[in-house]
């Protein structure tokens, strides 16, 4: 089992969560969040330029068996780029090890339980 | 015969009062303060509608298109006002000019010759401008309504100066000036019905499928940012509403009054109408519901204030609730995207009261004569649906080849807010 985590632009929120749903994906949690990255979110506002200092994004926890990693993967890569050869700012994916994962309802242990 | 001249007299002082602007203002009259200064309450009344709309519409659209969707409402304010004392009061008010498509009186032109006119109504011609002129604003902001959350701000700006300009002027100029032809008619719309909602219900309607709807409808959920605005902004409508329909007699005195009590009537009729309705059908009387009625309520006993006792209001208002929930219920069958219900409640409840108050009015009147009456009011939204149809979808076709006028995918995701002003209405969401 693995947590694979994801860190996406707002904008891409739907778009990603459509293409898990289609692809069989349907259980995550959605955060909002702020951060810094590379990316420079330079902006005017009234005539001044202000660079915000934390950049909101949106975090995707999505905890798989390991048959799902790579379509997991492949999907939010294939949605949550800003066009075909993709943009600083488009986020960043991580996976971590899961070590346990339990249903609360019937107390199913393992794989079954995600 | 007698019953029959009642009406006609009745009908004609409604219309003559309503439009005294038609009639120029002879320079000897005096001002009756009492009714300038009611006059000038109810422009004031009839402004504060305005913010409301940007309050009753800002709660209902999604966190990212807060500012944006009020900023409909607030344009609407600057543009339209500027719009209507340059030439706006002209076209409307004027005389026949195109063969009675719109109006124009060079005087009127930036209200240059108005300056120290008094009208026969005693009151200052400005203050009947002014009145006249909130009207203008707020029916292309209702608008709005049908095209939230995907429309571009450069076109949303340009489409309501051209729909303005071609549209509600000359609506305005057909159904109130003294020889506009529908006034010749004898349609009686006291306060609106045809011109600000019917046209702005109807322009809603096209534009929303013209433009298409929004991503993710309907499959997505797009939960309101803030009833808590909306229902503030449903209550200063309902207090703004009495300086739309009761300032519409031009007086202060009993026609005023009846207006008034009307208004009151049908918009809570419609409100508990609306809540008895959803809780029978849903099990749950929404907020939501209760403004929708408020406004179904207001909306039908517009062009009918003048002329329905509070017998007929109730009738109105409940009538137009129930019609209009009808109309939310098929509108997601059809699934076109009228996001706020412009159509739905303004379309669909100006009709219902249009057509309606041929059986209401007050007085008797022989059965030939209601229905000549109620033929007059079928032409009258006839005419008003297909030419308001019409000439929005020319508009459109038009601003949309000029400037655009749909949202790109990703300024629709991030929010009108963020894409068109830079700004976010609730900045709480995020540390920043």
């Amino acid at each position: 089992m693995k947590l694979i985590t994801a860190i996406i632009r707002e904008t891409k929120l739907d778009q990603v969560r459509e293409a898990l749903i289609e692809n069989e994906i349907t259980r995550i949690t959605v955060v909002r969040v702020s951060g810094h990255g590379q990316q420079l979110n330079e902006d005017i506002y009234r005539g001044k330029k202000v660079v915000p200092n934390l950049i909101p994004k949106v975090k995707l926890e999505i905890a798989v068996n390991d048959s799902f990693v790579d379509i997991t993967v492949n999907t939010i890569i294939a949605n949550a780029r800003t066009n075909a050869s993709g943009e600083v700012g488009d986020g960043k994916i991580w996976i971590t090890p899961l070590e346990e994962c339990i249903r609360i309802r019937t107390g199913e242990k393992g794989g079954n339980a995600i | 015969m007698n019953t029959f001249k009642r009406k006609t007299v009745l009908v004609t002082v409604l219309l003559l009062l309503f439009s005294a602007a038609s009639i120029s203002g002879s320079e000897g009259a005096e001002v009756d303060t009492g009714i300038t200064s009611w006059m000038l309450t109810s422009t004031a009344l009839v402004l504060l509608m305005i913010p409301g709309l940007a309050m009753f519409y800002g709660g209902l659209v999604r966190t990212k298109n807060v500012m944006g969707t009020m900023m409909h409402s607030f344009t609407a304010m600057g543009v339209m006002a500027v719009l209507w004392v340059v030439i706006g009061y002209a076209m409307s008010f004027g005389e026949n000019i195109l063969g009675g498509w719109f109006g124009w009186n060079k005087d009127y032109f930036l209200l240059k010759g108005i300056d120290e006119t008094i009208m026969d109504a005693k009151v200052p011609e400005y203050v009947f401008s002014m009145f006249q002129g909130k009207f203008a604003i707020i029916t292309p902001a209702l608008i709005a309504g049908a095209f939230a959350e995907r429309v571009t701000f450069k076109g949303y700006v340009l489409f309501i100066a051209l729909w303005g300009m071609i549209v509600y002027n000359p609506l305005c100029h057909w159904v109130w000036a003294g020889d506009g032809f529908l006034y010749q008619l004898g349609a009686i719309d006291f306060a609106g019905g045809t011109v600000v909602h019917i046209s702005a219900g109807i322009s809603g309607l096209v534009a929303a499928i013209y433009l298409g709807a929004r991503r993710g409808h309907p499959s997505t959920a797009m939960p309101p940012s803030n009833l808590t605005m909306t229902m503030m902004g449903a209550g200063l409508l309902w207090v703004g509403w009495f300086g739309f329909n009761a300032g519409s007699s031009v007086s202060s005195g009993l026609l005023t009054t009846q207006a008034l009590t009307a208004t009151q009537t049908a918009a809570a009729a419609g409100a508990i109408a609306w809540m008895i309705i959803e809780g029978i059908h849903h099990g749950k009387s929404t907020a939501l519901g209760f403004a929708s009625g408020i406004l179904a309520g207001l909306v039908a006993v517009t062009p009918a204030a003048g002329v329905v006792q509070p017998w007929g209001a109730l009738i109105l208002g409940t009538a137009a609730a129930s019609v209009c929930y009808l109309a939310i219920i098929l509108k997601d069958k059809l699934g076109y995207d009228d996001s706020l219900d412009a159509f739905g409640i303004h379309g669909i409840g100006g009709i219902v009261g249009a057509l309606l108050l041929a059986f209401l009015m007050r007085g008797s009147h022989t059965v030939p004569e209601i229905f000549s009456q109620f033929g007059v009011q079928v032409l009258a939204v006839g005419i008003a649906i297909a030419y308001a149809a019409f000439v929005t979808f020319i508009l459109l076709v038009i601003v949309n080849k000029l400037v655009g006028l749909r949202s790109s995918v990703r300024e629709e995701m991030q929010g009108l807010d963020a894409s068109y002003h830079g700004e976010h209405g609730y900045g709480m969401v995020n540390v920043s």
